[in-house]
């Protein structure tokens, strides 16, 4: 056994959960949705605009969670899929005027073909190589996108303004309320399209690889096709998430996308759970709220205390999300 | 051609210091199989230590023995108190206690000793070496510190039966554990000894970079590139990688018009995951065959 192919063979691999804890219940996913729908209602717009960076972090570690939980490859880079992805947003947004809706599919696909050109060198390296090629593609991201040639389209250093869309047809609703909606159906949609993918033959594909690549190519699975598909899908999922998040920010700037953004989509998919798609909403509030939370509780010491707390929760729970959601569902027995 | 001779020769005195990185993070990796990404953060800490220690008073040598002692302890109790109790966790979940550490020093360090840039004395002097303009005293004695420092780790390894046992229990640790070695306190002992490798990276870098919390950033970058360059399994091949890694980034810094302080870094990056796609384990790294 090599020390560099254990990192990823290992590393998502949780034993003895049952295929049906990939997603919530039926009547679990029924409430968290209708308390999704209504919540709005009852807080301020600042409340509002964070529950849609939550569903549009939450997406961005979900895509991350395709290809490390389902397909078993590491990436340190997804922070470059996510500018891609914002970028073509906001260029199309004010240079083109195309309406905001139709731009997610466009960053989708851009992103989609970017990680799998991507993906394809990348295949001969595993584990840690993987890692720091996809953190290479995150440092040069910000920089790439201040270049001069490309400056007329990304407003180089200072970058773009993107105008917030208005509640169609008339609806009685803040800008804040109808894009939460907005991003909620968007991530609906991607939700249920990937746990679709994960149970389907591709879904079965990355797993085999994930588990055990020789077995996977001996059964007749294309290993090189389903490691780029699943690069592609993940930063396709992250386009789309980038290019929400450059709506509801407003702004896009070379220096938002650094590689911090990837270390806590990263860190977010730990703390939700890695393989565990519902635990991608659960990190993604932790990367938001915990920093925030560490802030208020000693300023000069952020750092740390989220350290601290990041300790707990990998002491507590080193499953992460998922392993609360199967304490909770499997009490009777005691097991995890 | 005096450019050219410059930037090679400083390329090389800046590669030791990125050598010696890599060799504390392979050290690590080879002990527990992860790359520290706190590695650079640890060896801030053990600079603002030795700074300290300076201002108080205490000589530059004892303050640099001092400091070793200190980082190999502190290396140890890290390990025993965080990272033993995960050894069974998940690698990833590994990875994010890495960076709960890096948070966590980099916060008090910044609390401590606060974000001000502050000046890091040199005990070499910064004249020209041997009355050469081509390279400075310092930048001479970062290399021969750091080739000092591999003879001697290259003896440790290859003539004491601790570095044997070190060795064995990082190969196959059950055979080892078989054969009566603690590998428990061995991977212990290579976390100090990392630390403490990383300790004298920044004591002999933080003249150049001067000191501040974020100093080792980049370094630590250049010292995991050279790491996974040279090959993660092999300590020369860090070596060789941090000295290749510090001379392609100058040169390209130099010669590749556009490229500048503002891409170095992307396209030293670049270099290696072209060389990674053409040789998958770095460049001294063992091909492993794996079995199904």
């Amino acid at each position: 056994m090599s020390a560099a192919e254990d990192v990823v063979t290992e590393a998502p691999a949780v034993e003895a959960v049952p295929k049906r804890a990939m997603t919530l219940g039926t009547g679990t996913s029924l409430l968290v949705l209708a308390a999704l729908l209504i919540a709005p209602v009852f807080v301020k717009n600042f409340i509002i605009f964070q529950m849609t960076m939550l569903l549009i972090y939450g997406l961005a570690v979900l895509a991350l969670n395709i290809l490390t939980g389902g397909s078993g490859q590491f990436s340190l880079g997804q922070s470059a899929f996510y500018a891609v992805g914002a970028y073509t947003t906001a260029v199309l947004l004010e240079h083109f005027n195309v309406n905001y809706a139709l731009t997610l599919p466009v960053a989708g696909v851009v992103c989609f073909g970017f990680g799998y050109l991507f993906g394809k060198p990348a295949l001969r390296l595993s584990g840690v190589y993987l890692a720091l090629a996809t953190f290479a593609l995150a440092t040069a991201m910000p920089q790439l996108l201040k270049l001069n040639v490309i400056e007329h389209w990304t407003g180089g250093v200072q970058g773009l303004v993107v105008t917030k869309p208005d509640a169609p047809f008339g609806l009685p609703m803040s800008q804040d309320m109808w894009l939460y909606y907005f991003t909620l159906i968007v991530t609906l949609a991607i939700y249920i399209f990937a746990v679709n993918l994960l149970r389907s033959r591709s879904g079965r594909a990355f797993m085999a690889i994930r588990d055990n690549e020789i077995a996977a190519s001996a059964m007749g699975v294309d290993v090189a096709l389903y490691k780029t598909l699943a690069f592609g899908v993940s930063a396709g999922i992250t386009g789309v998430a980038g290019g929400l998040s450059a709506i509801a920010v407003q702004f896009v700037a070379p220096d938002s996308y650094t590689f911090l953004l990837a270390i806590s989509l990263f860190l977010g998919m730990v703390v939700g759970g890695v393989g565990w798609l519902p635990g991608s909403f659960v990190g993604a509030a932790f990367i938001i709220f915990v920093p925030n939370m560490a802030e208020s509780i000693s300023k000069g010491l952020s750092g740390a205390v989220f350290g601290v707390m990041l300790f707990l929760v990998i002491y507590l729970v080193p499953h992460g999300a998922r392993q609360v959601a199967l304490l909770v569902q499997r009490k009777p027995s005691g097991g995890r | 051609m005096e450019l050219f001779t410059n930037q090679v020769l400083a390329g090389i005195a800046t590669g030791a210091i990125y050598a010696c990185m890599a060799l504390a993070v392979v050290m690590i990796y080879q002990a527990i199989d992860h790359l520290n990404f706190a590695q650079g953060e640890m060896a801030m800490f053990s600079t603002f230590i030795s700074w300290q220690l300076m201002q108080w008073g205490v000589s530059y040598w004892a303050a640099f023995i001092i400091t070793l002692a200190f980082s190999f302890v502190a290396g140890i109790a890290i390990e025993r108190i965080l990272f033993k109790p995960l050894a069974k966790a998940p690698v990833l979940t590994n990875v994010a206690g890495f960076i709960a550490l890096f948070a966590i020093i980099n916060s008090s360090a910044g609390l401590i000793w606060d974000f001000t840039i502050k000046q890091y004395p040199t005990p070499f002097g910064s004249s020209p070496f041997l009355g050469s303009q081509l390279i400075s005293t310092h930048q001479a004695g970062m290399i021969g510190v750091t080739v000092l420092l591999l003879l001697g780790l290259y003896f440790f390894f290859q003539y004491t039966r601790i570095g044997l046992a070190m060795r064995a229990a990082a190969s196959v640790p059950e055979s080892a554990r078989l054969v009566g070695i603690n590998t428990s306190w061995m991977i212990a002992l290579g976390w100090g000894m990392a630390t403490a490798i990383g300790s004298i990276a920044g004591m002999l870098i933080a003249p150049v970079v001067f000191l501040e919390p974020n100093m080792m950033g980049g370094v630590l970058i250049y010292g995991f590139a050279a790491a996974v360059l040279g090959g993660l399994s092999s300590p020369f091949g860090a070596v060789v990688g941090g000295f290749l890694v510090g001379v392609f980034e100058n040169l390209a810094g130099t010669y590749i018009p556009g490229v500048g302080n503002e891409l170095k870094l992307p396209i030293a990056l670049a270099l290696i995951i072209s060389v990674l796609v053409v040789k998958p384990a770095g460049l001294f790294g063992r091909h492993i065959v794996k079995r199904v």
